[in-house]
């Protein structure tokens, strides 16, 4: 397998579900190649990072509005 | 309990009022045994279930303990995809009085969060077309192949992130997801921040799952290209 080939996989083979023959390929090719081995690695870290992020929380005003919006929607249903 | 008084009951407590009876944590919810399987998920919450089935049967305080819930992610989701600040905050909002209004529509076949992203993510798409006209296709054929290779394979070490403080750190997410191409940026989205599956980001965006995993490849190897000036072993926070 080479270089391109297990970057074009790199996706699947982050996620569940990956052909087991194909990983064992990835696999073995990551064994001895350090350049994919990194590019692998710091993917990985890239979407635990992205993925582990807090949201930060809603400014004062915007949730002051989405209160009052929702407050007004609901009025409006129940009436 | 009245809807208003109720609502207004959630608004004087996210403000910092005094309300103790009117707090929808602390309100008893449904029995859990009507709730349907949910799938394990690090945003969704076991009881979210029960909620949407007490705000389905007029449960008003369920509703509001959901949006209190997930207010601050479907913000998030509405910045990312707009990359505007009142664009996001009308979609949010619209996404949430949608949501409300169309709660007896939901049957349960997908997560309600799931259901609360696809409505956030059209209201966030068609503020983003109005204000980019022509600019935003989300179908376009995405060319993969040798130029993907990244040129700078740099490692980061143990938990790079761990650098940076919390603020630091955001602010740099959201610098650098925003500098990508809104088809991949979407996607990148759904699939790794909301944790929706590749299917129901193919579901939500009217994406082959091809074209879905496509875009998540390129924008996962871009983003890591982007990380690597701020993470890559040596470099000093």
């Amino acid at each position: 397998m080479k270089c391109t080939k297990v970057l074009s996989e790199i996706s699947d083979y982050l996620d569940q579900g990956f052909d087991p023959a194909l990983r064992a390929e990835v696999e073995q090719h990551l064994q001895k190649c350090k350049k994919c081995r990194v590019v692998v690695d710091t993917t990985k870290k890239t979407i635990d990072i992205f993925c582990n992020s807090e949201p930060a929380p809603l400014p004062d005003s915007t949730r002051h509005r989405l209160y009052e919006a929702l407050q007004q929607k609901i009025r409006s249903c129940r009436s | 309990m009245s809807a208003s008084s109720c609502c207004f009951g959630w608004f004087m407590q996210k403000w910092g009022m005094s309300s103790p009876k009117m707090n929808p944590e602390t309100n008893p919810e449904p029995p859990q045994s009507a709730m349907p399987t949910a799938l394990p998920s690090k945003v969704v919450k076991d009881d979210e279930p029960a909620l949407v089935a007490a705000a389905k049967a007029g449960d008003v305080s369920a509703f509001e303990t959901l949006v209190g819930r997930y207010e601050r992610k479907i913000f998030r989701l509405t910045q990312n995809i707009t990359q505007n600040r009142e664009d996001a905050e009308d979609a949010m909002q619209e996404a949430f009085l949608k949501a409300y209004e169309h709660l007896g529509n939901f049957e349960g076949n997908s997560r309600f969060y799931t259901w609360l992203v696809r409505i956030a993510v059209n209201q966030a798409l068609m503020k983003l077309r109005k204000r980019r006209p022509n600019q935003i296709s989300l179908d376009e054929q995405i060319e993969t192949g040798e130029d993907s290779m990244p040129r700078e394979v740099e490692d980061w070490g143990p938990s790079p992130e761990q650098r940076y403080a919390q603020t630091e750190l955001s602010g740099i997410l959201s610098e650098v997801i925003g500098e990508l191409d809104p088809s991949f940026r979407i996607v990148f989205q759904l699939r790794d921040i909301e944790e929706l599956s590749t299917e129901e980001t193919a579901e939500a965006l009217g994406l082959s799952v091809p074209a879905v995993k496509s875009r998540l490849l390129r924008a996962r190897l871009k983003l890591r290209q982007k990380l690597n000036r701020y993470f890559r072993q040596g470099e000093a926070s």
